[in-house]
């Protein structure tokens, strides 16, 4: 799908904007990567005990996908509301820079800072992503309209995904809903495989899965917190040395 | 009280520990953005962390697996990510490829195994 020309008729209005932003939605495969995980954590909270209500909910107003299984795994294995909250905000800190980043593209000299909150609130990897993609073929005072319509075109497939993963869970054979279930980790696992930019990033993602293990075996309540914090940091010191050696033999 | 919501404390609970500690970031780069290096030390130190916890999460999932999960053999979950991972490597980083991998892995594992 081609978006109309910069200067097209189509872009006259914000309504006809905000169609092309949620028509948008079938441009990218993207889209499938997002349906299939939260086809994923539908599934995943059907079997930690959520309610569908509190799935969907969980997805319009949490919509980061990262934070949504950080929430349901940890308060379903039973930590404490405020353990599952560090974790969550440590995993949302990504958020600042992607939304720090993304405004200026659709800021114009009208835009108050009220009319970018929507925009702040849909900002996640894949819009992150898609911004950079779309907006350059979009006129700048159309694309907050533009992004409002692919945003909740998004956040709708994914609403869609969760009630099908969790209604599935709920009556598939036990070979599919494992299936299913098995979604969330793959799906996370490449996602973040595949955004890792710097060496830090791989150092962190593969510490991170071997150390969880042992961290588990201290069956403190905090053992993701333990693990990430320890992985991380083990990855920002390898990152440290690395630019200390290129220093030194520059 | 319907099904479709449950019980309204762990909606509450859903607000306390997933959407504030998660909403906060977004809009403090709403009203703090602008003076921040995306590649200043801390950013890379926590994006480090962030992703390790991701890490872990996974690990979580696949070593302490949740309900229909756990009736796959311990080997057999292993094994599926490692043929994705390949997969995933040997298709250029396709998120895709490594997925459908993946689960095709598992589940004709599974059926086999009856």
């Amino acid at each position: 799908m081609a978006l109309p020309p910069l200067d097209s008729p189509q872009w006259q209005t914000s309504f006809s904007a905000f169609l092309w932003g949620a028509r948008s939605i079938g441009a990218t495969v993207l889209t499938l990567v997002l349906f299939a995980t939260y086809l994923g954590i539908g599934a995943l909270a059907h079997d930690s005990g959520f309610s569908l209500g509190w799935t969907l909910a969980s997805t319009a107003f949490v919509w980061a996908g990262p934070a949504q299984i950080i929430v349901i795994t940890t308060l379903g294995s039973g930590a404490t509301v405020l353990q599952s909250a560090i974790a969550v905000t440590v995993s949302a800190i990504r958020l600042f820079p992607m939304v720090v980043s993304v405004l200026p593209l659709m800021r114009t000299e009208q835009t108050k800072r009220r009319h970018l909150i929507l925009v702040a609130h849909l900002t996640a990897v894949t819009l992150w992503v898609e911004c950079y993609r779309f907006l350059p073929q979009v006129p700048r005072n159309r694309r907050i309209a533009f992004i409002h319509g692919l945003g909740l075109g998004l956040v709708s497939v994914c609403l869609i995904a969760n009630t099908i993963g969790y209604t599935l869970a709920a009556n598939l054979t036990p070979l599919l809903a494992a299936g299913m279930l098995m979604l969330t980790p793959l799906a996370f696992l490449f996602s973040t495989a595949r955004n890792c930019r710097e060496l830090a990033d791989v150092i962190a993602l593969v510490l991170g899965l071997l150390l969880f293990p042992l961290a588990a075996m201290l069956n403190s309540g905090v053992d993701i917190l333990v693990s990430g914090v320890v992985a991380g940091t083990i990855a920002y010191g390898v990152h440290r040395a690395r630019a200390g050696m290129v220093k030194a033999r520059a | 009280m319907s099904s479709f919501i449950g019980d309204w404390h762990a909606l509450a609970v859903l607000f306390v520990a997933g959407v504030i500690p998660n909403q906060i970031w977004r809009m403090l780069g709403l009203w703090f953005g602008g003076g921040i290096d995306e590649n200043s030390e801390l950013l890379v130190w926590v994006r480090a962390v962030a992703t390790a916890i991701l890490a872990g999460i996974i690990a979580q999932i696949v070593v302490q697996p949740p309900g229909a999960l756990a009736s796959v053999p311990d080997w057999l979950r292993y094994g599926a990510v490692a043929a994705g991972f390949v997969a995933f490597m040997l298709a250029r980083k396709s998120i895709f490829a490594g997925v459908i991998v993946g689960e095709i892995v598992l589940i004709a594992g599974k059926y086999w195994l009856g």
